[in-house]
């Protein structure tokens, strides 16, 4: 296949993802919407104006970093997860699988569509935002850079997750078991210096809190952590998760028999 | 001639340790429309996914169109079009979409898919249906479906794996139709299918496989020539107790109103009724039994069993 046979095909892939979330909008744009929409009202309105500050900032203005990342951590993995295992469920992967498509465009083509899922809804809760706080940024450059970073690392889990799952079970276990906690446990609501020295070094080995740091620190120009670190522990994980999936496709685990 | 498809001590064991094919080799020449028969579980299915790629083979090699598949993939992939046995496109999607999306897998720009997807589309009268969601397809036409969507990058090389299964009489005499056209056109043809008066009616070459081996590889003309035996069913006006013993013909009493006979292939009907005459027989209809390549595939098959 050439390079402009490739292209063509990570298109095609990447059209045909945008059409399946956008035909069920109310299912995969709205509900993250409004369930952030509630974290701002209760935990940043309502709850919030009786917290006091956090780290220099009002408790809504340190909150709302956070929750954007979360929204933009559960759709990027959510799309994938779901749409790479309905394919294969209905067996319709073998649309792809029979054609010269090579593997990393494949896998190319469904990160993207996570990615794409991930930073539209980022980008609505962005706006909603905009009703509870003022929103300035503090560093353009970090706050694209992770945020597009974070949602490829979600997709390549995602797809990852979609890979192994053998029913619709096995593709809700991971989030509400593993990103949820982690999610929660990653600094979205709170700054790690609340937390005694045992549970913030305890902290630090939980991948979320970088990455909401990171973008905390491009919004509000705080962080409980190093941005260096963070972009580099996101950057090997994007390698990681890449070489594992790239790896499994080309054994066809779990795809050809 | 070019040598559509060429496979060479093709293995393949799953990882339960069944082992699906033994070591087949199998030609198709290019323009052919051939015929893989065999079986439930006789490895149709598993070499038409080895084929394609749905399922890794174990041992031996496969080439299309002199393109090796394990060194040129992409070339091997471009030169096949596939028509599995089950429905496996996206259920939620527009029927249109996934023809147009099919061409852009195979790297087609989308002008290019969306006009072959009209011209298919309309070729199997599905146009109608292009906005519809294609769960909402019957059995027929999702089929047709699937046929489309194979064609969309015109392949040189059409695989169906009983593509009519499930279709209506009409419809599959409709289907039989595109699919001469197409392979008057130039595509080469492999077809599988339970229906052998299919496969004797569009082959030319026919390869029965069965426990993971070929059995038989050879001209449908030829081996209906080996076919030398002929079952003609009798309806009788009077009814029979007993079975009549008739000369150089075996006759079986199937109820008591229809008598089957064996005869010769080249025996003549005059003579057949000679002898039900002198046993004071009268017919009031006559039939041959089955399709005479069902004959010939089980006697293939038992005797490799045997």
């Amino acid at each position: 296949m050439t390079l402009s046979e490739q292209w063509i095909a990570l298109l095609t892939i990447i059209r045909r993802e945008i059409v399946r979330f956008m035909r069920i909008w109310v299912q995969t744009l709205i509900p993250p919407v409004i369930t952030i929409t509630l974290y701002f009202v209760i935990f940043g309105k309502l709850i919030g104006s009786r917290i006091g500050e956090m780290g220099g900032f009002s408790y809504v203005e340190f909150v709302v970093p956070g929750l954007i990342m979360m929204s933009i951590i559960t759709n990027s993995y959510g799309n994938v997860v779901s749409s790479f295992f309905s394919v294969k469920f209905q067996k319709s992967i073998e649309e792809v699988l029979v054609s010269p498509t090579p593997n990393y465009i494949i896998l190319l083509g469904y990160v993207f569509g996570g990615v794409i899922r991930g930073l539209l809804v980022g980008l609505i809760v962005t706006i909603v935002s905009m009703f509870f706080t003022d929103l300035s940024i503090h560093n353009l450059s970090v706050t694209v850079s992770i945020v597009f970073l974070t949602a490829i690392v979600f997709s390549l889990a995602g797809f990852l997750n979609a890979l192994f799952a053998r029913s619709f079970d096995d593709i809700s276990i991971i989030p509400t078991f593993v990103l949820t906690p982690l999610t929660f446990l990653g600094g979205v609501f709170y700054s790690i210096e609340l937390l005694p020295e045992h549970w913030q070094s305890v902290s630090q080995l939980n991948p979320i809190l970088y990455m909401v740091n990171a973008f905390r620190y491009g919004i509000l120009g705080t962080s409980d952590i190093n941005i260096v670190t963070a972009f580099f522990g996101v950057i090997g994980f994007i390698v990681l998760l890449s070489a594992v999936c790239l790896y499994l496709l080309s054994h066809g685990t779990r795809l050809r028999s | 001639m070019t040598t559509a498809l060429s496979i060479r001590s093709l293995k393949k064991v799953y990882s339960n340790g069944f082992e699906a094919l033994k070591g087949i080799d199998l030609d198709v020449k290019e323009g052919d429309f051939f015929a893989l028969l065999g079986p439930n579980g006789a490895g149709k299915s598993t070499t038409i996914s080895v084929i394609c790629s749905l399922a890794l083979k174990s041992a031996g090699s496969i080439h299309i169109f002199d393109h090796d598949i394990d060194v040129d993939f992409s070339a091997a992939k471009k030169c096949i079009g596939i028509v599995p046995q089950e429905f496996n496109f996206n259920q939620f999607e527009k029927v249109f979409d996934i023809v147009a999306n099919q061409g852009g897998y195979f790297g087609l720009p989308r002008n290019i898919s969306e006009t072959r997807a009209e011209k298919y589309l309309k070729q199997l009268s599905l146009w109608d249906k292009r906005n519809d969601i294609s769960r909402s397809l019957s059995g027929g036409m999702k089929r047709r479906l699937m046929i489309a969507r194979a064609l969309v990058h015109e392949p040189k090389l059409l695989i169906l794996d009983e593509p009519t299964a499930g279709v209506d009489i009409e419809l599959r005499r409709s289907m039989w139709k595109f699919l001469k056209e197409i392979n008057a056109q130039g595509t080469t043809i492999i077809l599988t299918t339970h229906y052998l008066e299919e496969a004797e009616s569009l082959c030319r070459n026919i390869a029965i496989i069965d426990g993971g081996e070929i059995v038989e590889s050879t001209s449908m003309k030829s081996l209906l020539q080996r076919l030398d035996k002929e079952t003609l069913i009798f309806d009788l006006k009077n009814e029979l107790q007993i079975s009549p013993v008739l000369k150089n013909c075996d006759s079986t009493l199937i109820d008591n109103l229809t008598l089957e006979v064996v005869v010769k292939k080249g025996t003549s009907l005059n003579y057949v009724f000679e002898c039900l005459n002198e046993n004071n027989i009268q017919v009031t209809s006559m039939r041959n039994k089955s399709n005479r390549l069902e004959e010939l595939f089980l006697s293939l098959v038992q005797n490799d069993k045997g």
